[in-house]
Parts: structure tokens; C-alpha cells; sequence
């Protein structure tokens, strides 16, 4: 498939330049997070992530990941079936405003939310009166969360239900199946492995986020602090330990969820394609 | 199919209603109603003071480094993303794997973390940052370098995600064809290779473009918040909402959302054309 050429002087600089610029731009610094979090011993390390603050701040960052996620599944899988099956008027438009959250600085996402919420709203009373705060509170840190991650499933679900086999569900419809039944036994084990992916990549960017939780909580310790929040707290008392090892814990928790899931789905693909090479020889 | 779906549509209208309705509701509860507030506030003294606020010195300043480093980052971003999916694609080295999956972990990374990691490795108190700076005399952290930098690590996968599938695709007996007849490996590229690729790379850069403008956590740790040097529209933003100037930070926030979306709309027309053409 590949050509393999003779190894030029020009394709050689081209690789060592690329190699070059991957060090200095994503090796490098991740190399220096770590060894600046060790800097004074693994002891160090260990002590400053078993502080009940950052215990703390990661619990809260894991429940209100965990109800985005749990939202955004229910809600962001219903919106893409509604995209790929319905036919309705404006539909392009209300598909464009699916990628907003994209285009929008998690700062400014924040101070919507404040303005929408805060002292000088408008619906401020009426939130007060049902005793609901949402500025500086939990739950104006998951409002933010699920905005700012609001197109991932969208966008992960719509193509996998455009290429679900629709012969089956008619098949089965024909047959007197409900649409219960063929939901769960049709439908659900096709979007499965899809589903599974867009939770993570979900998951992953609810864990990660800072400005927009930070206009909007306040970052108050104990009670709106995320772990962002708390590395940048660190960062700003300049405890560098501290922040250096949380930093590495959410960076690593992170890529790793990612890469898992990445991994799952291109065993997924090959497995399918598997699949198709098997019945093509049939 | 419009058959079957009217046939449907007759079957089942309350199943249809109650996905639509909830659809609609929560995509305009949660995207559309915020962003009508930021628009309302920040007119609500009228276009003069809107301009007002924008054209204040330090916010002006802002937005100014702001398109000017994503610009900066998006020139760069489009040429190193170009040489990379060139260099995965056409070479075969050793880690070429290892350097294929080192390209998503920006994704993955959040962005906070990033800014971290950049201070570690370029801060003046850093070996390596302290080097450059007392040597070459070179500024990168909390200067605009610096926010460049961050940038750069945000959008990486951008362009050379866009390209890689455009190069895999690329027929290569045009080039052999090329080659033969005595054309030399620039002149390949620029004549056969490139052309293939403007489109591609135009599109993933102006989306890359568009998230830099609005890039904050790399960037506030990365630049520090020095007003008039290095802090970003974000930033000013951000440094706004704390000192309690609604109206600057709801004006500055407008001109933000405008160009992003312009950025983001051109983006989408480019991907369509290449995806018709």
C-alpha cells in the first residue's frame, strides 16, 4: 500500500522536523509536568493528592461528570435520533445550533449562566422564592458542565444511527413486534458501542472544564471547588507541588479514558469489518 | 421514503411528538436561551455605550492580541498540521505509531493542565524557560509567545486530523506520472499535492481559528492576566465579571461570539464545497 521511497535528505528533515516540534509542544511539557511533580520525592505526591480538599473538590467533580453524562446519554441520544429520522421545518438551523457550545468561549459560557441566574436576573426572585440557587452553587456548575458539553453526543450518535440496518427493524415490526421490543433488542445493541464512546469523550471534557465552572461557581472551597478549580487555587498560592500533582492526576485520568475508549472502538471497526470480509466470502 | 415516513408519521404522531417537543425545549433551554441573555445585556444601554466598551484601551488591546495570536497559531498550526499527516502518511520510521497517538492527547487533555505543563517546561523559573530567557533573552511564558504556544497545543489535531484521510485518499499515479516525466519533489507537491489539500486545511485551520479566539484555561495560566501586554479577550472578560463591569464583560463577550460564529460559519461553507466538489 505505502510507496517506500529511498530515505532523501528532504524526507529525513521532514521527519526530524516533525519530531522536533512534538517534543517541544506536547512531549516536552508533558515530560516536565512529571518530573515537576516529583521534583521532592513521590512522598510529596502522595501526600498532596490524599489532601481531603482535593478528595473533596474530586468527588464533586466525578458526581457532577457523572450527571452530565447520565443527562447528555438520555437527552443527546433523543436529539440525534430526532435529527436523522424526523423531517421538519428548520431542521438545518436547529442542527447548526447543536455545535453553539463549540463556538463559545467557556468564559462567556459561564457569564451567561450568571447572567441568567445571578443577583441581577430577572428570574432571580423566583429562584429565591422555591429557595434554588444556581449562581455559586453545585448546580450552576453542572448547568455549565452540560452546556459546554452539550454537542459531544450529538455529534457521536448521529452518524450511527444513519447507518443502522432499518431492514431489521421493519422485519421485526412486520412480525408484530412492539416498539419496545424492538428498541431494546434491535436498536440498542447497534447504538451500544456508539453510546459508549460519546459518555467517555463526554465524561472526559466534563472533568477537564474550568472557565465556564469557574465564572459560575466561584470555585467557593468545599462547596463549588472542581479539581481545576483546586490546581488553579494552587497555582495561584503558589503551593506547586500541589498543583503540579493534581494537574497530573486529572491530565492522566483523563487521556486515559479517552485512549480506552478509542481503543474499544477501533476494535469495534475491525471487528466489523471483519464481519463484512466473512460474509462477502460466504 | 417520503411515503413510509408519512405512513409513519400518521401511525405514530404522539411517539413523534413526545420525542420532538422535549428535543426542541431542551436544545433551546440550554444553548439558545444564554446566549440571548449575553446579546440583551450587553445592549441594553444602547449600541453608543456597546461601542464604548469595546473601544476602552485595554479592551480593545485584548482583542486585538486575541486575533492576533490566534492568527499567528493558525499559520503555524495549518503549515506544522500539513507536515505532519504528510510525514504519517507517506513515511514509514520507527514510533510512527507513538507519534500517531500522541497527536489526539490534546483532545483529551484539559485545557488547564496544558497551561500547567507549558509553565513547567518554559517558566522563567524552569531550567529550560530560564535558559532561553538569560541566554537569547527569550520571553515565551507570560508573554504573547507564550499564549502562541498554548494555542498551538489546543488546535494541534485540528489540521492534521482534517488532512490525514485527504493524503490516504490522495491517487498516487498522478505523482509516479509526475516523476517520471522529470518533475522534482517540490514541484510534485506544490502542483499535485497541494492543490488537493486547500480546502481541507483551509477548513480545519478556521475551526481551530475559531476555538483559539475563545481559549482560556491554557491561556490564563500561560500569559498571566497583565492588562495592555498579554491578557486575552477571554481573560479580559473573565478579569471583568470579577471586578463586577457587566457591561464591559457583556460586550467584549458579544464581539467574541460574533466572530467566532462568522469563523465558524465560513468553516462550514468551505467543508461544503469541498465535500460537493
Amino acid at each position: 500500500m505505502m510507496n517506500r521511497r529511498k530515505v532523501s535528505f528532504g524526507s529525513l528533515a521532514l521527519i526530524l522536523s516533525v519530531l522536533l516540534y512534538l517534543c517541544l509542544l506536547i512531549i516536552g511539557p508533558v515530560i516536565a509536568l512529571i518530573s515537576g511533580a516529583f521534583e521532592s520525592g513521590p512522598w510529596l505526591v502522595i501526600k498532596s493528592l490524599t489532601s481531603p480538599v482535593l478528595i473533596k473538590a474530586f468527588l464533586l467533580t466525578l458526581r457532577i461528570a457523572l450527571l452530565v453524562v447520565f443527562v447528555q446519554t438520555f437527552f443527546g441520544t433523543m436529539i440525534a435520533w430526532f435529527f436523522v429520522r424526523h423531517e421538519f421545518l428548520g431542521k438545518a438551523f436547529l442542527n447548526g445550533l447543536v455545535d453553539v457550545p463549540f463556538a463559545i468561549s467557556p468564559v462567556v459560557v459561564g457569564y451567561m449562566l450568571l447572567l441568567l441566574f445571578g443577583r441581577n436576573s430577572p428570574l432571580f426572585p423566583l429562584l429565591e422564592r422555591i429557595n434554588m440557587r444556581i449562581a455559586f452553587a453545585s448546580s450552576g456548575v453542572f448547568i455549565a458542565t452540560l452546556f459546554v458539553c452539550f454537542p459531544f453526543m450529538i455529534r457521536e450518535m448521529i452518524p450511527v444511527i444513519e447507518s443502522l440496518d432499518r431492514g431489521q427493524e421493519f422485519a421485526a415490526a412486520t412480525l408484530g413486534t412492539n416498539r419496545w421490543t424492538i428498541f431494546w433488542r434491535i436498536i440498542f445493541p447497534q447504538l451500544k458501542s456508539g453510546l459508549l464512546y460519546g459518555m467517555t469523550l463526554t465524561f472526559a471534557r466534563a472533568i477537564g472544564e474550568f472557565g465556564a465552572v469557574f465564572v459560575v461557581g466561584g470555585g467557593v472551597q468545599g462547596r463549588t471547588e472542581t479539581v481545576t478549580l483546586f490546581i488553579f487555587r494552587c497555582i495561584e498560592e503558589r503551593r506547586h507541588i500541589e498543583a503540579y500533582s493534581a494537574a497530573l492526576l486529572l491530565g492522566l485520568f483523563s487521556v486515559t479514558i479517552v485512549f480506552f475508549a478509542d481503543w474499544i472502538k477501533r476494535l469495534q471497526l475491525s471487528k466489523k469489518r471483519i464481519s463484512l470480509l466473512e460474509d462477502s466470502l460466504i | 421514503m417520503n411515503l413510509t415516513m408519512l405512513q409513519k408519521k400518521e401511525k405514530t404522531p404522539a411517539i413523534a411528538w413526545a420525542l420532538r417537543v422535549p428535543s426542541i425545549l431542551f436544545l433551546i433551554l440550554i444553548v439558545v436561551v444564554p446566549v440571548i441573555v449575553i446579546f440583551q445585556d450587553g445592549f441594553r444601554e444602547g449600541w453608543h455605550e456597546f461601542w464604548y466598551q469595546v473601544n476602552l484601551p485595554i479592551a480593545r488591546h485584548a482583542i486585538r492580541l486575541t486575533l492576533y495570536t490566534a492568527l499567528i497559531m493558525t499559520l503555524i498550526n495549518a503549515v506544522m498540521g500539513m507536515i505532519t499527516a504528510y510525514v504519517l502518511v507517506r513515511f514509514d520510521f520507527l514510533g510512527k505509531r507513538f507519534i500517531n497517538a500522541i497527536i489526539d492527547l490534546p483532545l483529551a487533555m484539559p485545557s488547564l493542565v496544558t497551561g500547567i505543563m507549558l509553565v513547567v517546561l518554559y517558566g522563567p523559573q524552569q531550567s529550560l524557560g530560564n535558559f532561553l530567557l538569560e541566554r537569547f533573552n527569550f520571553r515565551i511564558v507570560f508573554a504573547p509567545t507564550g499564549i502562541v504556544l498554548a494555542l498551538l497545543f489546543v488546535n494541534f489535531p485540528f489540521v492534521v486530523r482534517t488532512i490525514q484521510p485527504v493524503l490516504e485518499g490522495l491517487d498516487q499515479s498522478q505523482e509516479h506520472a509526475a516523476e517520471t516525466l522529470g518533475a522534482n519533489s517540490w514541484r510534485i507537491f506544490w502542483k499535485i499535492i497541494f492543490p488537493a489539500l486547500v480546502l481541507p486545511v483551509m477548513g480545519g485551520s478556521l475551526l481551530s481559528f475559531s476555538r483559539a479566539i475563545g481559549e482560556f484555561g491554557a491561556v490564563v495560566i500561560v500569559a498571566g492576566n497583565i492588562p495592555l501586554k498579554t491578557q486575552t479577550a477571554a481573560v479580559y472578560v473573565f478579569s471583568q465579571v470579577e471586578s463586577e463591569n457587566r457591561l464591559g464583560a457583556s460586550a467584549v463577550s458579544i464581539v467574541l461570539v460574533l466572530i467566532s460564529f462568522l469563523v465558524l460559519w465560513i468553516a462550514n461553507s468551505i467543508h461544503k464545497v469541498w465535500r460537493t466538489s
